[in-house]
């Protein structure tokens, strides 16, 4: 979307462009190796590959979602390098940003899918309706004939939020639009997820930087998401975790331990079960997270997490009201239990009836 | 889409939702089952009362008689180990107390969690060493059935796998998790088929022996 005139080359003639110094850029680079648990070596040869990267056309496609993920990655309170880079690539078609609509939009992307025949990236977010394909359609194309027309061409693609990597919002029971994750359909292409609801904005960028500077995308986990950020819990780097250590817990948002910064097991806190970056990362630009602000962890970078029981409740209640079952398995009980023991009242009665009595005279006869 | 978290919703969900109805409508059945049984009437006239012995010997059953402590200690001693380590994990961990609240509706205080860890060792040692004492010894071994070691294994895998979860040994947390709440949901399903069900049927069991001494007029 930028003037084609006044475009840099590259990335260090962006950040340049922009103001950045040279100290700055370097920074930034320190900052990324350590983000990405790269070895201090590894900074001068990030540095060079950032410098001279070429701008990554990139295809933003947006299905079902609320465009929280967007607003993360965009609504920084003042411009950081990560905004710079992420200002840097040629993000072609985004509808929610792009000036251009209808037609003029869709040639945007069809263009920018020519231009660059497997070398583009496709980010998307939101989820894919698989039930009705009218229930999300963009300029008269569902959403999953867009997915598929525009990975095609793609290097890589990356989930980003929740919805986009497993589903999300609305793939939550009853799920009405049959909603499923991009790795649900994509499987011939490179998918990276990164989930959150929203994601961190510094982990989009990080999978961004990984990619410009390697050209390929870093190492994931199980559930496809970049390990350098998803591969420890938020219980495991949570600054709350000695309080969970000495049993001391928050039990209401304003008793003594929530004053005292106790731990939020308690209140339902689903950090032990959480794989994300927001203990060390933090939101806001290192300002806080939801954990340092006094709410605990909801979870919301694991698949499924609106259907893992309340949000106040500690992870170890199972999701059923138990009280009620417990109840009603008493009643059955007692219902299955009274006709047992008739049962066992005549079997024994039967028995004492035909009990039949045996002399010591009978007893010779028999022998 | 087939994960560790989605392993652990159907652990906490449909599965714990099957393991609690088993569990109680079994303990339930079974213990009206030997209520309503009934005892013959004894028609001898009685040389005391029932009610007092009989409570009496609830209590009184739960120390070790001196012959068999002299003749068995490690039997006596291990058991109360366990049984004991196994109560205060079950009810002072605060993660079991907060599921416990969530179905009684009361609570209590727990214990530091570095405190439970330390209990769970001195258990799981215990229960190790139990089992090698009923293979090696010859007596125990030749009483033991398949089910003894069913019951063992049973009693066994939540406090390890308890352990496992509390350390985060396995990565990911939520299959770990999950293989602890399902210990404790194989745990419950056989409680009501088991000797386990001695955790219900003791009070009885002490009772009738302590009622039916009383009414004879001699100790319980």
């Amino acid at each position: 979307m930028a003037d084609s005139k006044t475009e840099p080359k590259t990335l260090g003639e962006s950040l340049r462009q922009q103001g950045v110094s040279r100290r700055g850029f370097l920074k930034f680079c320190t900052a990324t190796a350590s983000m990405m648990a790269l070895p201090p070596a590894m900074v001068p040869a990030i540095a060079e590959a950032l410098e001279k990267a070429r701008r990554p056309s990139v295809i933003w496609l947006s299905f079902q979602e609320c465009t929280g993920c967007t607003e993360s990655l965009t609504r920084a309170h003042a411009p950081t390098i990560e905004n710079l880079i992420f200002d840097h690539i040629s993000l072609d078609y985004h509808h929610t940003l792009q000036a251009a609509a209808g037609e003029g939009a869709e040639a945007a992307r069809e263009a920018a899918m020519h231009e660059n025949h497997g070398k583009y990236i496709v980010v998307v977010d939101g989820s894919i309706p698989l039930k009705d394909p009218g229930f999300s359609t963009i300029a008269g194309i569902s959403n999953l004939d867009m997915l598929k027309e525009t990975v095609a061409g793609a290097a890589a693609v990356i989930a980003v939020g929740s919805c986009a990597a497993f589903g999300g919002l609305p793939h939550a029971s009853p799920n009405p639009t049959g909603a499923v994750s991009v790795s649900e359909i994509i499987k011939d292409k490179p998918v990276v997820n990164v989930s959150g609801c929203p994601p961190i904005p510094t982990v989009i960028t990080g999978v961004l930087a990984h990619f410009l500077t390697f050209g390929g995308l870093p190492e994931l986990d199980d559930l496809g998401r970049p390990k350098v950020f998803y591969g420890q819990s938020i219980h495991d780097r949570c600054y709350r975790r000695p309080f969970y250590d000495k049993g001391l817990f928050a039990e209401t948002f304003d008793d003594e331990g929530a004053r005292k910064g106790w731990c939020l097991y308690r209140m339902g806190c689903k950090g032990p079960m959480t794989y994300n970056a927001c203990a060390t990362t933090k939101w806001n630009q290192g300002t806080s997270w939801p954990v340092e602000s006094g709410h605990g962890c909801l979870g919301c970078s694991e698949p499924n997490f609106w259907d893992g029981g309340g949000f106040y409740n500690a992870i170890s209640i199972p999701d059923g009201d138990i009280a009620r079952n417990v109840g009603l398995g008493a009643v059955a009980g007692v219902a299955v239990g009274a006709a047992a023991g008739m049962l066992n009242r005549n079997a024994k009665a039967d028995a004492v009836a035909r009990h039949e009595t045996v002399t010591v005279d009978d007893l010779e006869k028999t022998s | 889409m087939s994960s560790p978290i989605d392993f652990l919703l159907w652990v906490k969900g449909p599965a714990f939702d099957i393991a609690l109805a088993v569990f109680v409508i079994g303990i339930v059945v079974r213990l009206l089952e030997i209520v309503l049984l009934g005892r013959k009437q004894d028609l001898a006239e009685p040389k005391g009362e029932e009610f007092g012995p009989g409570l009496r010997t609830i209590v009184t059953r739960t120390l070790p008689e001196a012959g068999s402590f002299k003749q068995s200690p490690f039997t006596v001693i291990g058991g109360y180990i366990w049984h004991i380590g196994f109560l205060i994990c079950l009810l002072f961990f605060v993660p079991h107390i907060e599921l416990l609240h969530s179905v009684l509706g009361i609570k209590w205080p727990g214990l530091s969690n570095h405190i439970v860890d330390a209990v769970a060792v001195v258990t799981m040692a215990t229960l190790v060493a139990m089992l090698i004492d009923r293979i090696t010894h010859s007596v125990k071994r030749f009483l033991s059935g398949p089910e003894d070691y069913l019951v063992w294994l049973a009693a066994f895998l939540p406090i390890v796998t308890g352990y496992l979860a509390y350390h985060r040994v396995l990565v990911p947390y939520p299959l770990v998790l999950g293989i602890h709440i399902l210990s404790i949901e194989f745990l419950m399903i056989l409680f009501p088929f088991t000797k386990l069900m001695h955790t219900f049927t003791f009070p009885l069991a002490r009772w009738y022996n302590g009622a039916m001494a009383g009414r004879r007029g001699v100790q319980s």
